[in-house]
């Protein structure tokens, strides 16, 4: 008896739990709906290549990007308590600084000025010097994280447009494009390496030192975490910087699905959805302890919900309002009033329980 | 740190108080034979056509021309009419506008009056009675849409199967563009088999083609409300083998005519490409001429050409002259 609430108590109290259901909630669904939802089929793309389509090879593909941002944003939320508003813009800077570096002055080049690694790693040095301002503002001035990245929120697709001279590049190399696609020859679009690339890197991250630890130490208690020789300015300074290079792999792939870029609607509200991810996986969104994993699985929920009502022919303006709805669920089961009554109501069921036992 | 942070905040509020001053301070404009303009327009970042629109605009207004041209961009109207009210207070002579939002500029444009400032709306019109604005140079949203959906029809497909990306709900361009494909559909019983918005951005755009490829349903036509999304569009059916353009399985019809657009329809890659026409420049400049030449304005509303063009007839010049 113990034993078995023992169990259910585990999954239910379990990170994933959450997530999980909502995507089993997603499948069934659409199950029913439509079973060829989950067709896999192999054709050739325009190149002649043979690849994987469906939906859901489209959802793990489009989902490739939240999945990144949730990884930083997860952390970023664990140490500052607070969420980073700027990621959408941050990747039209970076995207634009890759774009710039590839093309220079002219908009549609012949050929690339540089390499296309070059690019990006001048797009990861752009999206950490954004990380760096948001993380000084937070780490240093101590502004609350959504007000200190409301700064780059309004101004940054500005200055995404101003570093390319408001001209639109555009490039014609194909290998460019195989990052957001289909490497000639294998079947799984690309983003969906870079992803698991992504989490692979957390993972060992993780393994193999201290993030995890002194992140949720700072996000706990940070005068507490101060006392026992972590620098809280320093590890809320650095989650901003990590976060600005995984934002920079996000804008990689946007910037490559289409192989151009539009200052004012790329990433396009991203950051919410991000965020959403964050409090899908049931992590506080005031700061300490998370799992990365639940918001990566919260961010493919997402990217399936949104699949879903695209293929339901819901009006896509309409999105935001399905996504609010599961917002307001998500927050009110995980506020603290709900988690009391349920703990209660799950302590008397047991007590209640153990008492029919006993007779 | 608080003392850091009170400083700042000193610093802040002294810079806020001294910009502030700097702009009540500016006397009214001395005489210097230069017609002096004030042009509130949208922020130029906000799209490739915005950007040609500001562009020529700085082409035309400029001192060779005859004109001295200050400029003030917003997104936002209740920035743009204070900006609207520093250059009537600035003394210009015209004032040419662009409004965020059609509501909200009687009173301003009231002050214009009294103040002798002349006022010219171009690409937006506003709420307001026509007599406390000169002129007013527009683009026809509905005859784009009409033009393109005219085109459309005059391909006789043995049958329409649609995908219909619409911009932004509650645009004009999207309301023009999506009212003429509508409006068609039902009389001549297209089959629109998705309609959404992509809100302006390939992204979407993709990502709403892509669910009806994976959904199998057929469609032999894309009417994408601007370039950016056709092109998403585009990337889906490449990734998908399906095969577009002149000759292709599907109909691409775009809207803005960027100039790498308009080469996409010179490559046959692309079928249509409707203008947004964002030179209003030259219209403003003969109205202003006009007026300072005493006559009158007989129209006020003054709808530009547009063109749409057919990736079968387009030119070069036509990319060099029309593209954006």
């Amino acid at each position: 008896m113990n034993k078995e609430t023992n169990i259910f108590k585990k999954i239910v109290g379990n990170q994933l739990f959450i997530p999980l259901v909502a995507l089993l909630i997603l499948i069934v669904f659409n199950l029913i709906n439509d079973p060829s939802f989950f067709a896999l089929t192999i054709q050739n793309n325009i190149y002649g290549y043979p690849v994987l389509s469906g939906s859901i090879v489209s959802i793990i593909d489009f989902g490739s990007e939240l999945a990144i941002l949730a990884i930083g944003m997860t952390i970023v939320t664990a140490a500052s308590g607070g969420q980073d508003i700027s990621v959408g813009a941050v990747i039209a800077i970076s995207g634009s600084t890759m774009l710039r570096a590839l093309c220079g002055t002219n908009p549609q080049p012949e050929t690339l000025r540089t390499s296309i690694f070059v690019a990006f790693l001048v797009g990861v040095i752009a999206a950490m010097i954004c990380g760096a301002f948001n993380g000084l503002l937070v780490a240093f001035f101590k502004i609350p994280p959504m007000v200190a990245t409301l700064i780059l929120y309004t101004a940054g697709r500005s200055i995404a447009a101003w570093i390319n001279e408001n001209r639109l590049p555009m490039i014609y190399e194909p290998k460019f494009g195989y990052i957001g696609n289909f490497i000639p020859g294998i079947p799984i679009p690309t983003p969906v390496f870079i992803a698991a690339a992504c989490m692979l890197v957390i993972a060992l991250l993780h393994k193999f030192t201290n993030l995890k630890l002194y992140t949720q130490a700072v996000g706990i208690n940070e005068e507490s975490s101060r006392l026992n020789g972590i620098n809280p300015k320093l590890i809320k300074f650095s989650v901003f910087v990590i976060l600005g290079v995984f934002v920079a792999v996000a804008a990689l792939i946007k910037v490559t699905r289409i192989s151009t870029i539009t200052y004012s609607v790329i990433a396009k509200d991203i950051e919410m959805d991000a965020i959403l991810a964050v409090a899908l996986g049931g992590n506080s969104l005031s700061g300490g302890k998370y799992n990365v994993w639940a918001s990566v699985l919260g961010a493919y929920v997402i990217q399936f919900l949104t699949t879903t009502l695209y293929k339901l022919q819901v009006r896509s303006d309409a999105l935001p309002a399905y996504k609010a709805v599961v917002v307001i669920i998500l927050v009110v089961i995980s506020s603290p009033i709900v988690r009391d009554k349920f703990s209660r109501i799950s302590k008397n069921l047991k007590s209640k329980k153990t008492e029919n036992g006993g007779v | 740190m608080k003392k850091l942070k009170r400083l700042l905040s000193i610093v802040l509020t002294s810079a806020m108080v001294f910009s502030v001053a700097a702009c009540g301070g500016q006397t009214k404009a001395e005489d210097d034979g230069l017609i002096h303009v004030g042009i509130i327009n949208n922020d130029p970042n906000e799209s490739g056509y915005r950007a040609a629109n500001d562009k020529s605009l700085k082409e035309m207004f400029t001192e060779a021309n005859g004109y001295k041209a200050d400029f003030a961009y917003s997104l936002k109207n209740d920035e743009q009419i204070a900006a609207a009210q520093k250059f009537i207070t600035d003394g210009v002579d015209y004032l040419l506008l662009s409004a965020a939002d059609t509501a909200g500029w009687d009173t301003v444009l009231k002050d214009a009056q009294k103040a002798g400032t002349k006022v010219i709306l171009f690409d937006r019109t506003i709420d307001a009675d026509p007599s406390l604005y000169e002129a007013s140079i527009v683009s026809d949203m509905d005859k784009e849409g009409q033009q393109a959906v005219d085109w459309l029809k005059s391909q006789n497909l043995s049958e329409y199967n649609i995908i219909h990306i619409q911009g932004v709900m509650g645009s004009a361009a999207q309301r023009g563009r999506s009212g003429a494909l509508d409006a068609e559909a039902q009389t001549s019983g297209w089959n629109i088999v998705a309609q959404q918005t992509g809100e302006w951005s390939a992204d979407n755009a993709q990502q709403i083609v892509q669910s009806v490829i994976d959904a199998k349903t057929p469609f032999n036509v894309i009417y994408a409300e601007n370039d950016d999304m056709a092109k998403g569009a585009v990337a889906a059916l490449d990734k998908a083998g399906i095969t577009h353009g002149v000759d292709g399985e599907v109909l691409i019809v775009g809207f803005d005519c960027n100039k790498w657009a308009l080469t996409e329809l010179l490559n046959k890659n692309w079928n249509y490409d409707g203008q947004c026409n964002p030179f209003q420049a030259s219209y403003i400049d003969d109205i202003i001429k006009k007026l300072e030449a005493g006559e009158t304005i007989s129209e006020k509303t003054i709808i530009m050409d547009e063109k749409g063009f057919d990736a079968t007839t387009i030119t070069q010049e036509d990319v060099d002259k029309y593209g954006i």
